[in-house]
């Protein structure tokens, strides 16, 4: 298996807290990995260092071979890795369809003059979008609301909809941010379903932070625990379940 | 999807009845100058409301400036139509360059700012580049640059006016409005979908600004003189008045609002000293009982009635 992201030592500092410390991982093409910890362990930081919303204080990632130093949220999207939020940042005021096409914004072939011009180049690439998007939308079962405006779904679907729309940027790493939170098991289960089958649909690879741990113990294959900015421990589902540090750091030492 | 192109051509047929129904009573002197004049101004006002509305209706970027990028694209026109006798379309086009230009240079330090000081930065801005208008004697300084032939008639003003709209409408209603509606409703999840904010912040200022400079080498060739006080921040107070009254992130509703405020300031021209006081009151009932503007983010084009001109998807 070939490796797509790497980080090796990387460190976040904001002032003199250490959000992030020699955070060290890899993910191979095609694998499910969890990340968990507890509250403020630096998970969704760590997201935002993948994604360029953070730059690294020391350290380096490497995304399919090349640094990600310097380089601009919209530039790594560009190369291949999505994200969904925490939480939910859809464009709210516009419809469900509209949300998912502002997602094949680095996928359109059309400059300004023929986009102002109408030209046969732009009705195409639209016309593509359009039925790429109602497509994407059936896959999540958003196909009827597709022309509602995104904030009156209810939140499960929201939820859908943003993994949706990262997927319509044609990623080859999909980052979730605790993708289940606020779904009641069924929907869980649904879920867990439905990760599976995008990695296999769409040859992704998948990294989700999750609180739920039937979720992310049933799918993950293989599984970081990070606790005060650090990696405590990391292994397969197994060996996480048993680890004593892990076991520690979510219901306290023994002392 | 062709029924997109359909649509257009029947926007411009119409367009082209109402131009001709207008410049017929206006050549048959039953409207007379002073309606001409207004009309003149309704159709430079639309372009100013239109383009701003690019910048702070779809792009969510309040900017208070645009009276100044005005006044760079009368000076340019003036300049070169007086002293290098340029035709009046290449000054037109020139001062869209010029002004684009300077809104680029202005757009690239300022986008960083959001909000109120964003707001504040343009708001200063606008107000340096006529100061510095005022202070240049080759532009004939405090007194004004007097002697620029009278071009802009109503033909002119008007279809300039309908290239613009076209322009702004079809911009908007592609990959790069769509980035600039997403940088408007969340800047993090546009960056996250690709979208590189800050391009497309400059870029939606440039055509803003670069329009603005259409409307004011209009705007110059239509009273023989240009002068700074023409385009304090006042002037730009006023075309943020239009697209908030009209709705932010409507076309239909920037041209509404351009046209009622402008129609509504020549009515009360008789009474000068009423006209600030109903021009206070109708905004005050607006933001009352509409405060989302005339036609909210809601165009012409999708009320239910133009549905049926569509067809079926």
């Amino acid at each position: 298996m070939s490796i797509l992201l790497e980080a090796k030592e990387v460190s976040k500092m904001f002032g003199g807290l250490k959000a992030v410390s020699n955070f060290d991982m890899t993910i191979n093409k095609g694998e499910l990995i969890g990340l968990i910890g507890p509250n403020g362990a630096g998970k969704t930081t760590a997201f935002n260092l993948f994604t360029g919303v953070y730059q690294p204080t020391t350290g380096v990632i490497n995304f399919a071979g090349k640094s990600l130093k310097g380089m601009k949220p919209s530039q790594i999207t560009q190369r291949g890795i999505a994200r969904t939020f925490q939480n939910i940042r859809l464009f709210s005021e516009l419809s469900v369809l509209d949300n998912v096409k502002i997602a094949y914004h680095t996928h359109l072939k059309y400059n300004l003059a023929e986009a102002v011009l109408r030209v046969g180049r732009y009705m195409k690439e639209e016309k593509r979008i359009e039925e790429a998007g109602r497509e994407l939308l059936k896959i999540f079962k958003l196909e009827d609301k597709a022309d509602e405006i995104a904030k009156n779904l209810p939140y499960g679907a929201q939820r859908r909809l943003e993994i949706a729309r990262a997927l319509a940027t044609r990623p080859q790493l999909l980052l979730l941010d605790e993708p289940a939170a606020g779904m009641n098991p069924q929907e869980t289960n649904e879920l867990m379903d439905m990760i599976r089958w995008i990695r296999k649909e769409f040859a992704l690879s998948i990294l989700l932070i999750e609180h739920d741990m039937s979720l992310v113990m049933g799918i993950c294959e293989r599984i970081y625990v990070l606790e005060y900015g650090s990696i405590i421990a990391h292994g397969l589902p197994e060996e996480i379940k048993k680890n004593p540090e892990v076991i520690r750091a979510y219901l306290g030492g023994e002392a | 999807m062709n029924s997109l192109r359909k649509l257009d051509a029947k926007a411009i047929i119409i367009s082209l009845i109402g131009f001709a129904i207008l410049q017929g009573l206006l050549t048959a002197d039953i409207l007379d100058n002073f309606w001409e004049l207004n009309m003149i101004l309704i159709c430079i006002n639309i372009i100013l409301a239109v383009s701003l509305n690019l910048i702070n209706g779809y792009t969510g970027q309040l900017s208070l400036g645009h009276a100044g990028f005005m006044a760079v694209g009368a000076y340019t026109g003036a300049v070169l139509t007086v002293n290098f006798h340029t035709p009046f379309l290449i000054s037109i086009i020139i001062s869209f360059v010029t002004a684009a230009i300077l809104g680029a240079m202005i757009g690239l330090p300022t986008i960083r700012l959001s909000g109120d000081y964003l707001a504040i930065a343009t708001l200063g801005l606008g107000e340096i580049i006529r100061i510095v208008i005022m202070n240049v004697n080759y532009v004939g300084g405090a007194a004004g640059f007097m002697g620029i032939p009278k071009y802009t008639t109503f033909a002119w003003a008007f279809f300039v006016m309908l290239f613009v709209v076209f322009f702004i409408k079809n911009y908007v209603n592609s990959s790069f409005g769509r980035a600039c509606i997403a940088i408007r409703e969340n800047e993090i999840a546009a960056e996250t979908m690709g979208v590189n904010t800050t391009k497309y912040k400059v870029l939606a200022f440039m055509v803003g600004a670069g329009f603005a400079g259409v409307a004011g080498c209009l705007f110059g060739h239509t009273f023989y003189i240009v002068h700074p006080s023409s385009f304090t921040f006042l002037a730009s107070f006023n075309y943020v008045i239009m697209i908030v009254m009209g709705g932010l992130g409507s076309i239909t509703g920037s041209i509404a609002g351009a046209f009622i405020l402008t129609t509504v300031s020549a009515l009360l021209s008789a009474w000068p000293e009423l006209r600030m006081i109903i021009y206070a009151v109708i905004l005050i009932l607006l933001m009352f009982y509409r405060p989302q503007g005339l036609f909210g983010n809601i165009e012409l084009t999708s009320l239910p009635i133009f549905k049926r001109f569509k067809g079926g998807k």
